[in-house]
């Protein structure tokens, strides 16, 4: 009866297409229909019946083992205030005890229903998604009335005053965005600039004490923010742009370009620890080899060549911060970077380094 | 009579079993011996972390680090620590740098690899101080760490963020290691004596950077090496942290045994009973 239904149906899907571009396939695949009704064991060899029985009865107890092992566990590892490790047992056989009781009581049903409830098989098909023709013209029916009795299509202004209401009510959320920027001036003047400014010193982080360029011997690698940061209102803000990485090298191993030149203090380096790719911190520093690593995405900058990019998503350079000595022998910079630090922005100007 | 009819079923079983050794033997055989070398490298690695009382100024402690010396590094390190193409100078890396290397195991190094790797010592911990006492007698350099930095009673709260923000990026948040470049890699700080930490800090082996003192100060660096002993030995809140390697590790537990059980449920909530 279903396998007569189904054939049915695929003519007539045929007969849809175009004769043009049906393709009759000569090896189309034939259904093959249900598989002959196999008799379980459990059906024929009342042993086994028994036998299936006592597994779902043990299932079942099994669960109310592990419903009463959880309630002894609550007791027998309890939580002490003082101690965080006895969370972990607490909870590890609390878990065990729970899962197990839920589980036990899952399986036992499936199992249940697998090997011993009614073995019938029958398949439903599924009916056609289109209405019939009489189902179809009440709901038409259904909607002119409506629509006469609410006057929604006769009186026009109201209608399309309230569509209008609802169009300009999601305005607002846009304008709540703009909470997001920063409240003076616009995102991508806040972008580019950070808090170094001429002068201002190179800090340890995190406790803020200057840094002199004496202390900083080769092979060294000095995480950096600027002086005061640690005072600032908006210290993690002004910390996720200015954060920088201060290494010493052999001044011979620096190739600096033209203009640069002064950047960099007796081999001392100061680069943005912002990666230009996402703005992952890079402070993987290899001193041998000079390579800065970043651990999100493996980009690779070479200290030794301007933080050029020699592996790795990243499309930029790291920013470097122009340093040089105060007259007690600190560390200060120069200026702020000379481009933006940090990934790409709509708004982000090339043209800083003029 | 039940007795002898026992006897007779087990004589010929037992025979059997004498000619065909069982498969779990092998198993056992060789669970054993990774058992025995596993628990004498932790033995081995354990002593070497025992200090000696030597004195580096003794003029006897400099002519037997010299001899040893001479005799099984200055192939690559050069006969007055200038360094050759095999070996970098040592003059100035002074006695912590030595300590580090040798007691390690990382040098001698094995073989040429992206970077010498720890490995059980060649020399014990007299002739690795011995050595130390003859390459600081040659040129002044960082010498071993004082012991009141490495008693593991500094501040591990002020540590712990020293070390999330000069260290954590490279040897990973709990001190698990992580990868470098090209083959390099960051180590397990796990099972590293004080002592190793705080010269590594000192001299920076390798890749590693340079933390002088005007950086990290000695109290810094206790703080930090409390702060990790600390980390590796509380017990774990969360269970198992699979080696603390993060996302990585816990995500491929998730796929196979998460997923795993999922697809097993499956086919056998969708397979017919027989």
């Amino acid at each position: 009866m279903a396998n007569q239904e189904s054939t049915e149906v695929v003519p007539a899907g045929r007969a849809a297409a175009s004769s043009g571009t049906a393709v009759e396939r000569s090896d189309a695949f034939q259904n093959p229909g249900l598989p002959p009704h196999r008799p379980r064991v459990t059906d024929s060899d009342p042993k086994a019946a028994k036998h299936a029985e006592r597994a779902i009865v043990a299932l079942f107890y099994v669960s109310i083992v592990g419903a009463v092992f959880a309630m002894a566990a609550y007791f027998a590892f309890p939580i002490h205030a003082d101690d965080l490790a006895s969370v972990r047992l607490n909870n590890l056989f609390l878990g065990l005890g729970l899962s197990l009781a839920l589980l036990a009581i899952g399986v036992g049903a499936v199992h249940w229903g697998k090997v011993l409830m009614a073995d019938h098989e029958g398949v439903d098909i599924r009916h056609p998604i289109r209405g019939d023709q009489k189902t179809r013209a009440r709901a038409v029916e259904i909607i002119d009335l409506a629509n006469v009795e609410s006057g929604f299509g006769r009186r026009t202004l109201i209608r399309n005053s309230m569509i209008a209401a609802i169009a300009v009510l999601p305005f607002p959320a846009i304008f709540l965005f703009r909470d997001l920027a920063p409240a003076s001036g616009t995102p991508a003047e806040a972008y580019s600039h950070t808090m170094w400014k001429k002068g201002s010193r190179l800090t340890k982080d995190p406790s803020g004490v200057p840094i002199k360029a004496s202390d900083v011997t080769i092979g060294s690698v000095f995480h950096v923010i600027p002086e005061g940061l640690n005072d600032a209102p908006d210290m993690l803000e002004e910390k996720a742009k200015a954060a920088v990485l201060l290494m010493r090298l052999d001044p011979a191993d620096l190739h600096p370009s033209k203009g640069r030149e002064s950047w960099a203090y007796d081999g001392i380096v100061a680069y943005s620890k912002i990666c230009t790719h996402v703005g992952c911190p890079v402070a993987l520093y290899e001193q041998q080899t000079h390579h800065l690593l970043c651990p999100c995405h493996q980009s690779q900058f070479d200290i030794t060549r301007e933080a050029e990019v020699i592996f790795g998503p990243a499309k930029r350079p790291l920013p470097q911060l122009p340093i040089s000595v105060d007259s007690q022998g600190y560390l200060v910079a120069q200026s702020d970077f000379h481009e933006p630090v940090g990934p790409s922005f709509w708004e982000r100007r090339g043209d800083y380094n003029v | 009579m039940i007795r002898t009819r026992r006897a007779a079923a087990a004589g010929p079983v037992r025979t059997r079993k004498r000619g065909r050794r069982s498969p779990l033997a092998s198993v056992a055989l060789v669970a054993v011996g990774l058992l025995l070398t596993g628990g004498a490298y932790t033995l081995f690695t354990a002593s070497s972390g025992a200090s000696a009382a030597i004195d580096l100024n003794s003029a006897q402690a400099i002519s037997q680090g010299k001899k040893l010396f001479q005799a099984n590094c200055a192939t690559c390190h050069g006969l007055a620590l200038q360094g050759t193409v095999a070996g970098p100078s040592l003059i100035g890396v002074g006695a912590a740098a030595v300590d580090f290397q040798v007691g390690t195991g990382r040098m001698p190094l094995a073989q040429d690899a992206p970077q010498a790797q720890d490995k059980p010592p060649v020399f014990d911990d007299t002739q690795t101080k011995e050595l130390a006492a003859y390459v600081a007698s040659v040129a002044p350099g960082p010498g071993l760490p004082s012991s009141k930095y490495l008693q593991l009673s500094g501040n591990a709260t002020r540590g712990a963020e020293l070390f999330r923000i000069n260290c954590a990026m490279c040897h990973n948040v709990a001190g698990a290691g992580g990868a470098l470049t090209e083959g390099k890699y960051a180590p397990n700080l796990n099972g590293v004596t004080p002592a190793h930490i705080y010269e590594a800090m000192l001299t920076g082996p390798q890749n590693m950077p340079v933390f002088n003192d005007a950086n990290i100060s000695p109290q810094d660096k206790a703080d930090i090496i409390t702060a990790l002993k600390a980390t590796q030995q509380n017990a774990n809140v969360g269970g198992f942290d699979l080696g603390s390697l993060g996302p990585v590790a816990e995500g491929l537990f998730l796929w196979i045994f998460g997923l795993g059980a999922i697809v097993a449920f499956t086919v056998w909530l969708t397979a017919k009973a027989n």
